[in-house]
């Protein structure tokens, strides 16, 4: 009994913050769009009966007749994707350096990844729209060296939406790997060098393979939410990024079309859980691993 | 039969595999390593033996390409190793921690070795079904490193700094981790490995048991100085300096300053209102020089009348008794307070013995018992 009050509470909450909106958001995606309050028919008012009777799968098929949420999945996915890779290459850099930073160092490096947390998310990503626009920093201070002849256009870009991705979730990746590296052991390179490796091989066949877990957790850390991205392609990417979050925002806010716009969600969520699900095994690899 | 005793170090014509001339090594301020110079031959087991931080963990990551000396040369083969980086030394390491990478298995970590030598498949397969079988480890071949015991991961580290069949193995506390029982298993494993393989083995060792057991030589470090190097016997019998027969071995110290008395004889003059105790010693000594006598606890006698023969015989009282099991050591408090300690072999029961605590005995050693040490 005792055991079993134990395990409700933990399961209270996930049904509390997890299953119940989920169950709401998945009601609307089946309800029609309405001039109401709230801008949605049928609603438990009607009565159970016309209540269920009411609900379809339309808002669905209609996700799927029109190409633009398909190219928006599409291409969140790609951004995603890629933004993760460049984030792998900058942050894998920086965690390395780190774990390599002489001891008396390394709370400060630690501090500084942290230190922009403390600074709101909207302020910063504002921040780089002064540093990317045609009069903004970056674009003067080329212009000052003379390495280019006119502003460069990056802000309202896909490549603005990468620099920002890449900025904002760096430190999620920092931090799993740096544990990883932090962990090794540093004979082990020494033993791949004695056994005829040269840096650059014991690099690849044994520090990248021990922090492989490392690597993992944090390309899911930043997949997972990037995928979902909203403020960023919003402010940085302009009109021309396709992003599923910003569609999402639109369907919601713009149309007020809340049926569509949650069946945009629930299908957001469903491609979510398979990565979702993968890091999650691998976190479970990883704990029995190391038991 | 005639059967030539391993010794090149007595061969002047004998090319030494590794030579050390004036090696130098400062971290900063410390000096790790002060002025060595040192040879070690082909096949043979050495030993580098002493205190932590001492500098033979220095000494053996330069040979290793870790390190490099700040001043003087170290020869592999008669080249000058100084810029060759680790992984183009014909050198292998067993580490300390043993240093088996986790990610892969125990033959996989046999083979990493050959495998960056581009050797043939087929060889591979050849060369580490040999190494396995030599560490009695054909059956774990599949399992990965936290899958074995210590002393099973003690032995795929052997294997591994084996595989690529090395002019020169070095081990660092190779069997640190082990337990007493299988550490003495193990370094006989060793020595067999080491005559199986005729490879050059350099063994770095805070263990003078250890030392003693398996090399043919040991180099006896403090401060990064080389204080003796011999064979572990001559180690033993004659040490050349306190500190060293003090390392090696248990041994009783007697301070005091020597008057000659005789050939190769003197007299040492250890306590006001005792007779002075004879030594003999190859070593000159000037009247009134000081010196110390050191004598191996197995070779005082303890009685319980003065034996009328001895040279040297000391009364004092039992004060404590170390029960070995094979041996007992008896702890003998002389009047002036220093301890002489007795080693006796148990020839009979407990219970039977002929002294115990607070009895009056004599201990007494011949004239040759001892070394007369200078420092």
């Amino acid at each position: 009994m005792q055991r079993f009050a134990l395990i409700a509470i933990p399961y209270a909450w996930l049904l509390a913050l997890f299953l119940v909106p989920f169950v709401i958001v998945f009601k609307i995606s089946l309800s029609d769009i309405a001039l109401s309050i709230p801008p949605y028919t049928p609603t438990l008012g009607d009565g159970v009966g016309p209540f269920f009777s009411a609900l379809d799968f339309e808002n669905f098929a209609f996700l799927a007749s029109d190409d633009l949420y398909w190219k928006a999945y599409a291409s969140s996915l790609r951004i995603a994707a890629v933004s993760t890779v460049l984030t792998l290459l900058v942050g894998y850099h920086d965690a390395y350096a780190m774990a390599r930073a002489p001891q008396e160092w390394r709370p400060t490096l630690m501090m500084l990844v942290i230190l922009p947390f403390w600074t709101s998310f909207l302020i910063r990503v504002y921040a780089w729209m002064g540093i990317l626009s045609q009069e903004g920093f970056l674009n003067q201070f080329l212009l000052w060296t003379g390495l280019i002849g006119e502003p460069l256009t990056i802000l309202n870009t896909t490549t603005a939406v990468y620099i920002g991705i890449v900025y904002t979730y760096v430190p999620f990746m920092i931090l799993p790997i740096f544990a990883a590296l932090d962990r090794l052991d540093g004979s082990l390179i020494e033993a791949a060098e004695d056994l005829g490796c040269s840096r650059l091989q014991a690099f690849w066949l044994v520090t990248i393979p021990l922090s492989k877990n490392g690597i993992i957790a944090g390309s899911f850390l930043v997949f997972i939410p990037a995928l979902g991205e909203f403020v960023i392609p919003s402010l940085l990417g302009g009109s021309g990024t396709l992003m599923i979050g910003k569609v999402l925002w639109e369907e919601f806010f713009n149309n007020r079309d809340w049926p569509v716009a949650s069946a945009v969600a629930v299908i957001l969520l469903l491609i979510l859980i398979i990565p979702i699900i993968l890091f999650q095994r691998n976190q479970q690899r990883q704990a029995e691993e190391e038991a | 039969m005639n059967q030539t005793v391993f010794a090149p170090w007595d061969d002047p014509t004998e090319k030494p595999l590794i030579r050390f001339r004036n090696v130098t090594k400062r971290f900063g301020e410390f000096v790790a390593i002060d002025d060595l110079t040192l040879d070690i031959f082909a096949r043979e087991f050495f030993a580098l033996l002493g205190p932590s931080g001492c500098g033979k963990t220095t000494m053996m990551r330069m040979l290793a390409g870790f390190e490099t000396p700040t001043s003087g040369t170290i020869e592999l083969a008669g080249q000058d190793i100084a810029a060759v980086p680790p992984n183009k030394r014909a050198v292998n390491m067993m580490f300390q921690s043993y240093a088996l990478f986790p990610h892969l298995s125990v033959y996989e970590n046999i083979a990493f070795g050959l495998r960056r030598d581009n050797m043939p498949k087929h060889d591979i397969d050849t060369r580490v079904s040999e190494r396995l079988k030599l560490t009695r480890l054909e059956k774990f071949a599949r399992r990965k490193p936290h899958q074995i015991s210590g002393g099973q991961r003690q032995r795929v580290a052997l294997a591994r700094s084996l595989a690529k069949a090395p002019k020169l193995l070095l081990l660092d506390e190779p069997l640190g981790a082990l337990d007493a029982k299988l550490r003495q298993a193990t370094q006989f494993e060793l020595m067999d490995i080491q005559e199986k393989t005729g490879t050059t083995f350099v063994i770095v060792t805070h263990d003078q048991e250890e030392a003693m057991t398996v090399a043919s030589r040991v180099a006896v470090m403090d401060e990064g100085r080389g204080m003796q190097l011999a064979t572990p016997e001559r180690i033993y019998a004659a040490p050349i300096s306190a500190y060293g027969a003090d390392f090696i071995g248990d041994v009783n110290i007697v301070s005091g300053t020597a008057s000659p008395n005789g050939e190769a004889g003197y007299h040492v003059n250890w306590a006001e209102g005792h007779a002075p105790l004879v030594a003999s010693s190859d070593r000159p000594f000037s009247q009134g020089e000081d010196c110390h006598l050191a004598i191996r606890p197995e070779k005082i006698a303890i009685s319980a009348e003065r034996p009328p023969e001895a040279e040297n015989a000391v009364q004092g009282t039992v004060l404590d008794i170390a029960y070995l099991g094979n041996l007992s050591t008896y702890h003998v408090e002389l009047p002036g307070g220093q301890i002489i300690k007795a080693q006796t072999a148990n020839t009979r029961r407990v219970s039977r013995r002929s002294f115990t605590w607070e009895d009056t005995v004599w201990v007494s050693w011949t004239s040759t018992a001892g070394v007369l040490l200078a420092q």
